[in-house]
């Protein structure tokens, strides 16, 4: 049970500011940076059963067919399908903060931190549409600084 | 195949132990177990051990108790683990190796919030970047998709901290043994919503143990009168399930096994005279409700409200005051859970007795994930 590194500071507040210097580093594994320099989630989808994954892999954990997996990029709009808001985390992140599971347009369910709106349950509505934005991680974590993240912003709100 | 009998069990106060190890407290565990049904270490023939923070456990115990050179594994599967060495110790005299067994589950926990280890080749700890993945936060949004479905309240999943805590003052083996009122529970401390700080499981030391045998040893050793015999043994691990891979599901694992082992008893959840099952956080325990068939789908909420599943209810739930208060040593829990089902069929469970209890279920999940299920009954 390892402990987590605790808060650094002072860290730049947005991702734009590292723009000048050098490209941000993919902060998940999923995480996948397009030609254009837009990043995006990578998923599979298994060209048998449908199911559909986060990340890359090679066979599914659904129906066990090897090796029929299809790269996909996944749909930046969906909708909350739950959440939590977490008041006590681990030593050194920063709490309130909405974790949201959102059901992606075209399939496909991703976990993020929802932003933009009170961590308030009267605020939060189930299957209230959200979109996907990309920043800088160190937005949520001081381990973030040089990552790019996905995040969630309600549907409509965005800045 | 024999039927498989648990003859000895007991488990140690649940609490803070500082100035015990682990294996102290397996080998107390376990001397309990012994003198509960008079035998002694050169009986046994094989000992199942359960534990996740140490390794070679099982033998390091046998150090403090006796080295007699008989096969030790050690298991782990998260919260079931205990349960997990106790189904090993019940698979290997079904399967005729042994008659007499020792199965042990023990931990000794850090208070406080378990951290996660990093596993995989993620860049970045996921926590607070990627959403949550603490304890809490799973499992109130196991909680939350509960409420989605079929509307269930934050008043109602704080009702089960409520009646847990309540049963806990009639066991004096229980970490905390006080009552908490509604307005306590639902005042304290938010951690993740909707689950407060008095709704979680408490990080405790334990150990609890169990000595098995096969029905010829028993009958030999003239040990059936106090005897249990296990009905079924099942275990699961998670099937595939829609979004599993971002959020927790322990409904579908606990079906499984659910399913798997009335099956084996050939009984039913109508037949059940007490459950002991895995309330690791008060929303769990409402959805574990439908998930074992003590009421349809969606009624888990009506239940708690008609006190259905208090002590001297329909079917009592947690009587020995549950992980919420009892305490929750992850690896001894499996085993603890099955003494307090025994210690009711004995008839022996004192001011929290379920009167007349013949036939009994524990469920223990480790989250990733593992279900145990037992049905034991009165011999």
């Amino acid at each position: 049970m390892q402990q987590n590194p605790t808060q650094q500071n002072p860290m730049p507040r947005d991702a734009s500011q590292h723009a000048a210097s050098q490209p941000l580093k993919p902060a998940t594994s999923y995480t996948r940076i397009a030609a254009d320099g837009q990043p995006y989630l990578e998923g599979s989808r298994c060209a048998e059963c449908a199911a559909v994954f986060l990340g890359s892999r090679e066979h599914c954990g659904r129906c066990g067919i090897r090796a029929h997996m299809q790269s996909i990029r996944l749909s930046e709009r969906g909708r909350l399908y739950n959440y939590t808001i977490v008041y006590r985390s681990y030593p050194g992140i920063k709490v309130p903060f909405i974790s949201a599971i959102v059901d992606l347009d075209g399939g496909g369910t991703v976990k993020g931190n929802l932003l933009e709106i009170d961590p308030d349950p009267q605020a939060l509505h189930f299957d209230m549409p959200v979109r996907m934005v990309f920043r800088g991680a160190e937005l949520a974590t001081a381990d973030g600084v040089g990552h790019v993240a996905h995040f969630f912003v309600p549907d409509g709100k965005l800045p | 195949m024999s039927d498989v009998y648990v003859v000895g069990i007991d488990m140690i106060r649940f609490g803070r132990h500082a100035d015990k190890t682990v294996v102290q407290l397996a080998a107390e565990a376990a001397l309990l177990a012994f003198d509960d049904c008079g035998v002694g270490i050169k009986d046994i023939q094989a000992l199942y051990s359960g534990n996740i923070g140490e390794t070679m456990t099982g033998q390091r115990t046998l150090q403090l108790i006796g080295q007699t050179g008989i096969p030790v594994v050690n298991c782990t599967n998260a919260c079931a683990t205990g349960a997990t060495a106790f189904r090993e110790g019940w698979t290997a005299i079904k399967a005729g190796l042994f008659d007499t067994v020792l199965c042990i589950g023990v931990e000794k926990m850090a208070p406080g919030m378990i951290v996660k280890k990093k596993v995989g080749n993620e860049p970045l700890p996921a926590e607070g970047l990627i959403g949550s993945e603490t304890m809490p936060a799973v499992f109130s949004m196991v909680g939350l998709e509960h409420s989605r479905k079929y509307g269930t309240t934050l008043q109602q999943f704080a009702k089960v901290s409520v009646k847990n805590h309540h049963h806990s003052t009639f066991n004096p083996k229980s970490m905390y043994q006080k009552e908490t009122p509604l307005e306590e529970v639902m005042g304290s401390e938010m951690i993740a919503y909707p689950n407060t700080k008095l709704m979680c499981s408490v990080n405790v030391d334990g150990a609890a143990a169990a000595v098995l045998m096969s029905e010829k040893r028993a009958r030999e050793r003239g040990l059936l009168g106090r005897a249990v015999r296990i009905r079924a043994s099942a275990l699961a691990s998670d099937a595939w399930s829609e979004r599993n891979q971002v959020m927790q599901d322990v409904n579908t694992v606990s079906r499984q096994a659910a399913r798997s082992a009335y099956e084996m008893a050939g009984v039913g959840p109508a037949d059940l005279d007490l459950v002991e099952l895995h309330d690791c956080f008060a929303t769990a325990e409402i959805l574990h409700y439908e998930n074992l068939g003590l009421c349809a789908d969606g009624e888990g909420g009506r239940l708690i409200d008609d006190g259905d599943t208090a002590l001297g209810g329909r079917v009592p739930v947690n009587v020995s005051g549950g992980l919420l208060s009892k305490g929750h040593p992850l690896g001894a829990t499996g085993i603890a859970n099955i003494y307090e089902v025994a210690t009711h069929l004995r008839g022996e469970a004192g001011k929290r007795q379920v009167k007349g209890a013949r036939i009994g279920l524990t469920h223990v999940v480790g989250l990733g994930s593992a279900c145990a299920v037992h049905i034991l009954e009165k011999v």
